[in-house]
């Protein structure tokens, strides 16, 4: 056994992969019971339909819903998380680097779309490439961001790179803005209709009359996170590098007397940050469709209050977290007006989402696993 | 025996605070050499200087003929330099065995590694039965242990240490002193701070005498055991 618990199969594949699909598994229990459990209690506020049939009939969608928003945000926060594991700051521009990921990954399709070739393209080559090409801007465009706007004030007291990454983060979007004004002559940028994402897999549920319907892109999405949840894993638990990155987190002095080059390895946690970012920032407009110099804005901070509901600075925890809040969202985004019959619309998601973060940091003020990047994930 | 380590006239700062006053002072080949100081003197300041933690703003320090004043940390540990800081500094979520690694990190060679990690434990076989635990949960004593072993990970040509005895009990401190000279005798050369004089004093061969930022006397080590003012500053002795 415990041959097998170090085994490399196990340890960065099985095990990270078990934990996703258990944390996804548990959050969606969890929701759905508690759901149900409303179900009942608000029984009597309805009259002309019954509420608890009705719940459950959108329960699996609901759910798959939040899934997928989840593991959008718990990619995101990831890059909240490692960088303020390794620094104890929180880079606001970050969601600006989230945001020009999906622009870039749009544009990119756009342009095949603009040659003629989009049809004749594979449609999963063509995600490929837009996310390949995300990662690689938003991962350099975040290192570059330190460089410029954080590194200088590494020395400085804490609230000072702080303002410095909130004028970043205006800088970015109002850049993106110009360049885009320049080039395309209109800021909004929208995806172009390809391939067969938007089609539903139909899945036949026990005991259910009508079969779950899986819109394809959902599949990409949760796919495509998963993948990049398993290679950070790997990235962090099972390479030289990671250990560094570790031990940089853990005390920043004493990593650097062991012959680690600190700075090389804060700029490695943005890269690998940033490029998590911009690979979300495709698969939300994978979901979105339509995307602008400011959109991401909300994405950010719901990504990085799943950082913070999971334990800022924990690597697991962002993951944690970004599927409680995506689940948390989507359940309060369909169930609120049903259960107080119209009282309450789904524009009250957000405010439920956050209220639930309040409670959670009153009575877990580090969070819901509270530990650090220094950790083992 | 060429000077190993030497300062010249080093001033330090952190922010406005003027923490090294012109410190001079070398470290020949195959010495023991101390620094003692009260609180505050400015020894730990010294050594962060040394290893490039923080930078001298003025004056020189100079490694095996080699200015490394502006040099980064990372980069003097490769010179051959080692520097266990004050408090340890182990990384309390890495095992016992990977914060040895770490200690090794600029070295690619796996078998170099654990011939390394070997004569580690060797030097502390009580860190082997600790191998697979976490640097947060030894004690203070095996935590030392673990700080000195990962600075010999690139088998430095010099050890510079930090209060190596502090908060220890006494039977844990004769150790880590026992070692100390153990290694200075297989050709490891020492710059050791301490606030235990007495103990400092007795396995070096010189001395330095810190007093706010700067240094007030040197001479041999058993001469300064004989010095009125050590004595009754450092050593207790009316
Ligand atoms: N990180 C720091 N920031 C500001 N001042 C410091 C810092 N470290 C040390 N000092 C100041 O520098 C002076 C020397 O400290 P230090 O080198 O730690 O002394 P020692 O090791 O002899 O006890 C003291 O006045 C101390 O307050
Ligand atoms: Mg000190």
């Amino acid at each position: 056994m415990k041959q097998f618990a170090a085994s490399p199969v196990y340890k960065f594949f099985l095990f990270p992969i078990g934990q996703i699909i258990m944390f996804a598994l548990g959050s969606s229990v969890g929701l759905s019971l508690i759901t149900v459990l409303l179900a009942y209690v608000f029984k009597f506020n309805v009259t002309n339909f019954d509420l608890v049939e009705r719940s459950l009939l959108i329960l699996p969608q609901v759910v798959i819903n939040g899934l997928t928003i989840g593991f959008v945000y718990s990619t995101i926060a990831l890059g909240y998380t490692m960088v303020y594991g390794v620094l104890e700051f929180i880079n606001f521009a970050h969601s600006e680097i989230f945001m020009v990921g999906g622009i870039v990954g749009v544009q990119l399709i756009a342009y095949f779309e603009h040659l003629g070739i989009l049809a004749t393209l594979n449609q999963y080559l063509v995600i490929a490439l837009a996310i390949i090409l995300a990662i690689i801007i938003s991962g350099s465009l975040a290192v570059t961001v330190e460089r410029v706007a954080y590194k200088p004030l590494r020395g400085a007291p804490k609230l000072v790179p702080l303002i410095s990454a909130i004028g970043m983060s205006f800088f970015l979007q109002d850049a993106v803005r110009l360049i885009l004004s320049l080039t395309t002559g209109e800021f909004n940028v929208i995806l172009p209709q390809f391939g067969t994402f938007d089609e539903f897999l139909l899945v036949a549920l026990p005991g259910m009359a009508d079969p779950l319907r899986i819109q394809i892109k959902s599949v990409i999405i949760v796919g495509i996170a998963v993948l990049m949840l398993v290679v950070l894993n790997f990235l962090v638990n099972g390479t030289k590098v990671g250990k560094a990155i570790r031990a940089v987190a853990q005390d920043r002095p004493s990593a650097s007397l062991m012959g680690i080059n600190v700075s090389q390895i804060i700029s490695i946690t943005f890269l690998v940050g940033g490029a998590l970012g911009g690979a979300a920032g495709v698969l939300f407009a994978l979901k979105a469709t339509k995307l602008d110099p400011f959109v991401g804005f909300f994405p950010g901070l719901k990504a990085f209050t799943s950082a913070v509901l999971g334990g800022i600075g924990n690597l697991t925890g962002a993951l944690l977290g970004g599927l409680v809040l995506g689940l948390l969202e989507s359940f309060a985004a369909s169930y609120l007006s049903i259960f107080t019959n119209g009282a309450f619309g789904a524009e009250y998601k957000d405010i439920f989402a956050f209220a639930i973060l309040i409670v959670v940091l009153i009575f877990r003020p580090s969070g819901l696993l509270g530990e650090t990047v220094g950790q083992k994930a | 025996m060429g000077k190993l380590l030497e300062l010249n006239n080093v001033h330090s700062y952190y922010g406005h605070i003027h923490a090294l006053k012109g410190i001079s002072l070398h470290v020949d080949e195959g010495e023991i050499v101390t620094l003692i100081g009260s609180n505050g003197a400015g020894k730990s300041s010294t050594l962060r200087t040394i290893s490039g933690i923080i930078h001298a703003r003025e004056g020189k320090v100079s490694f095996d003929g080699k200015d490394i004043t502006h040099i980064e940390p990372h980069n003097v540990v490769n010179m051959g330099l080692g520097h266990v800081p004050e408090g340890r500094g182990i990384f309390p979520k890495l095992t016992v065995q990977e914060n040895l690694e770490m200690g090794a990190y600029t070295i690619n060679d796996p078998k170099a590694i654990k011939e390394r990690i070997e004569l580690v434990f060797e030097l502390f076989p009580r860190l082997k039965e600790r191998i697979l635990q976490f640097g947060g949960t030894l004690s203070g004593g095996e935590q030392q242990m673990l700080a000195i072993g990962r600075g010999l990970m690139l088998n430095p040509r010099i050890l510079m240490l930090d209060e190596p005895s502090m908060g220890l009990a006494p039977v844990l401190v004769d150790l880590i002193f026992d070692t100390i000279k153990k290694l200075n005798d297989k050709g490891t050369t020492i710059l050791l701070v301490e606030q235990n004089a007495l103990m400092a004093l007795s396995i070096a061969h010189r001395g330095y005498v810190l007093q706010t930022g700067g240094i007030v006397l040197t001479d041999d080590a058993a001469k300064l055991k004989q010095n009125e003012m050590v004595q009754k500053t450092y050593l207790g002795i009316e």
